[in-house]
This record gives structure tokens, sequence and C-alpha cells, in this order.
């Protein structure tokens, strides 16, 4: 994107709301922040319509303060809880039908690579369980088969959340939710060794109350698709309103869920990230 | 109603005020522009323009994503034109900085969203308000809410080929067509004995 796009016509500086004016000074654009400068700029998401004590609004807002480039970023979303919450983001992002997000995805990264061969341009799927694990999976799968060169992040609730709790196939075996009160019958789909499989670069799986280790990974993860292909990072994100815990357990539902992180890196994409870890 | 008897006026239409184009009313030719639905040569629609907005009780500019940001030199001069033809008509100046919706809710009084433009124009009672530089799919969708449920006029000038759904527009507006707009309101002013 144009720097310009970030800057307010001379002609309307008067006229400009507060927030705007904010996020243009203020805001993290062309300044290389991450999770360690929150509190010190002004972030691209602030307000949600989410739940109180949503696992997937605290992911949502660390992942967005963790990309490397946001005004050269584009979220493509899905249908699904963060698809409330994506309206509000104060950057690109594009809703897609439910689960067509990494069909999508592929034509836009391919598209900006060859529109603007000498400007990187990150895509960035951000998704529930159910938009690429099930709804989603095929497109998913085709896009990793074929080294699309752009990130998928799961946000992990392990459920159909705004829909009255269906059970995905993220959920685990055995769990009961509002609309699949019999318990889920097989086990919680593989999408770590899945993503590995399928020839991901690089695939982790952590959860938000590590913060600054889930920005790392949304770092590494960005710019390994950006050079090598397809990335993966699944996100615990727990749902206090299906799972029916408290909203101030949220964090500790997570870290029960998935106590330790997960990662893989292809030695290409090690080689890289030791060069731009340097 | 016969879709040819159908006119594009001021409301309030209805909760679901129907889209312009599937009543029969289709877009403006180059050198051409709308007014009400008809068509007619540009210059009339100019002319029209400036006698709304010189009678106006509160006009209002809502200038959008494409004139606010400085997207290129296009786009800072056809700002300046903008805001030098608001100046001219003394109307007022609401921005429509992006189509986020505004979450618990919106400030009408400083600024204007596509999915609630009702809500800017019933708290600031205009009358007569002007889009430019909002990209086509919102403006039209925000010029039928507010013709279903407002009788404020609107008034699309336009980059690409007019709004149907607008009482007046314009078509392939640029710098120059703005300064040539500015050129008749002023010729206006002096006729109707305006300062």
């Amino acid at each position: 994107m144009k720097k310009g796009i970030t800057t307010i016509s001379p002609a309307f500086e008067d006229i400009m709301p507060e927030e705007y004016r904010q996020l243009v000074a203020e805001g993290p654009f062309g300044k290389d922040l991450g999770l360690g400068d929150l509190g010190t700029f002004k972030e691209l998401i602030e307000e949600h319509p989410l739940c109180a004590g949503c696992g997937l609004a605290l992911g949502i807002r660390l992942i967005i303060a963790s990309l490397p480039a946001p005004e050269n970023t584009i979220v493509v979303g899905t249908t699904g809880c963060s698809a409330i919450l994506f309206p509000q983001l104060a950057m690109h992002n594009i809703h897609s039908l439910f689960g067509n997000q990494s069909a999508i995805a592929t034509g836009l990264s391919r598209a900006l690579r060859l529109r603007y061969p000498d400007q990187p341009k990150d895509v960035v799927v951000i998704a529930g369980d159910g938009g690429i694990g099930d709804i989603g999976f095929s497109f998913t799968m085709q896009a990793w088969f074929r080294n699309e060169k752009f990130t998928t992040i799961m946000l992990d609730n392990e459920g159909y959340s705004n829909t009255g709790g269906q059970e995905s196939g993220m959920t685990r075996q055995g769990i009961a939710l509002n609309m699949a009160p019999t318990g889920k019958k097989y086990p919680k789909l593989p999408m770590v060794e899945l993503a590995k499989t399928a020839g991901c670069a690089y695939v982790a799986a952590v959860n938000p109350s590590l913060a600054r280790r889930l920005g790392k990974m949304v770092r590494r993860a960005v710019l390994v698709a950006r050079e090598i292909g397809s990335t993966y990072i699944q996100v615990m994100v727990p749902c206090p309103t299906n799972y029916k815990f408290s909203p101030s357990e949220t964090l500790k539902q997570a870290k029960a869920l998935n106590p330790q992180p997960i990662e893989y890196i292809s030695a290409e994409a090690e080689q890289l990230l030791k060069e731009a870890e340097k | 109603m016969l879709s040819s008897e159908y006119r594009v006026v001021v409301g309030p239409e209805g909760y679901l005020a129907p889209a312009a184009a599937s009543m029969g009313i289709v877009l403006p030719e180059p050198g051409e522009g709308l007014i009400e639905g008809v068509i007619v040569p540009e210059r009339e629609a100019m002319h029209k323009i400036a006698e709304k907005l010189l009678t106006a009780k509160n006009p209002t500019f809502f200038p959008g994503p494409l004139v606010l940001w400085a997207w290129n030199d296009k786009a800072i001069a056809k700002a300046q034109a903008v805001k030098a033809l608001a100046e001219a008509v003394g109307a007022h100046i609401i921005p429509m900085p992006d189509y986020r919706p505004k979450y618990p809710m919106i400030n009408p009084q400083i600024e204007i969203n596509p999915n609630h433009p009702n809500l800017t124009i019933w708290h600031n009672d205009i009358d007569v308000c002007v889009f430019v530089g909002v990209h086509c799919h919102y403006a039209n969708l925000a010029l039928k809410i507010i013709r279903g449920g407002t009788d404020c006029y609107t008034i699309a000038l336009c980059g690409e080929f007019g709004h149907e759904d607008a009482m007046i527009t314009l078509r392939d507006v640029n710098t120059a067509k703005l300064c040539t707009l500015l050129e008749v309101i002023e010729e206006a002013k002096i006729e109707v004995g305006v300062r």
C-alpha cells in the first residue's frame, strides 16, 4: 500500500475525527513495532462486540499487534466469531464466504506479488476452527499442498460458538455442547501434524497466555510465508460462553489446554529466520 | 407504480427504499447528469446543484476515503477542490474516513458512516448533502438509506459513472470538473445576490 493511505489529505486535516488523527500519528504504520511495544502506540483494534472473557478477542489483539508490517498486510477472515470483530479493524481486511478464505488468500497473494514486485505484501488468513478445520478444510489443505505464500492462523475455540455451540472437528472427543448434547464421538483434528505433512515451512501452536511467544511466532510465520511458502499457527482461544466457565478463567483454560507451545521450522525457514533475527 | 414513472426524490420513502436502478433509472452517459432520475445535460445538473446548495439551510459535504486520504497527488488536489466548493456554499464538512461500523456507537456530530448515515443527518438536521470520494458500493448503500429514512436532498459527485440513487449526480468528476462546478456556483451566487 502506498504510504499516502495513512496520510490525511492536507485540505481535510482540520475536520478528521480525533481517532483517525491518532491512528496516523500514534498508530503502528511503518514503525516496526511489536508486542513488546503494546501500550505505547494506538492499536488497530480497540473495541469489539465479542463476549466478556472471549479468548479469541485477546488472541486477535495480540496477533494484530505482532504483524511485522500492518500497513502492508491484508487479513482474510471468514464466517465465525472473528467475523464480528474484523469490521472494527483499522487495516485492510477481507471477509470471505465461509471456508473460502484460503482460496481468496491464494489469489490475493499471487496478485499482490505481480502488482508490487518490489514491495512485500503479507496476506494473513485469520479464521476459526470451523472455517479452517471443517468448512474450509479442503481449501486450506490444497493451499498448503501448493505451498502458497501466506500465513494461516487458526483461532481454535473448539466449536461453532456464535451459532449456539455446535461441535467442530477441533472439539475434543467426549465434549458435549449446547447444540451437540450427546458428545463428540471422534478425536480432535490433528491440524498441526496435517500442516507439517502438507509441507508448511513453519508450524506452531500456542496459547495467548504466552503473549511474547505468540508474538514471535506470528512474526516468524509472516516472514517465512513472505519468502518461502505456507505457514500455520494454531492459537488456543477458549470460549467461556459455550464451554461455560467464568470469563475470568479464559487464560487458565487456555494454559491447561495447550500448556506447551509447539514450533516446527523447516531447514530452509530456519536459515531465513537466522538471518532475519540477527 | 410503473418503473418509467419512478422519480428519485426526497424521502422518507420507507424502510426499504428500492434501488433506483431496479425502478428503471439508468446512469448518464459522458457529458450528462441525472436530476431526480431524469437524464439531463451535465451543465443543467450543475446549475441545479448550485441552486440546491445555495438555498439549503444546512448544506453538508460528506467526503469519503478517496479524497480524505492522500493516496496520490490527484487525491490531494481533488480534496482541495472539494474543500473550496464546500467553502463557496458555506457548507459544513462531515467526513466518512472509512467504512468500519462504529462500536458501540457513532458520534454523528463529527462523522458519518455508510451503515447508518441517517443518524448523522438527523442529528445535524441536514437538508442537502453532497457525497464525494466515497467508493461506489458504499455510496449507493448510504444514498438508499438516506432516501428511505430522511427528508435530506442528496447530491453525488462521482468519479466513475454516477449514482442513480442520488437526487442529483454528476459522473467522471475530477478536479477540473469540480472547478467548473465552482465557477457555476460563483455565477449562481451573483445571479441570486449571495455574497
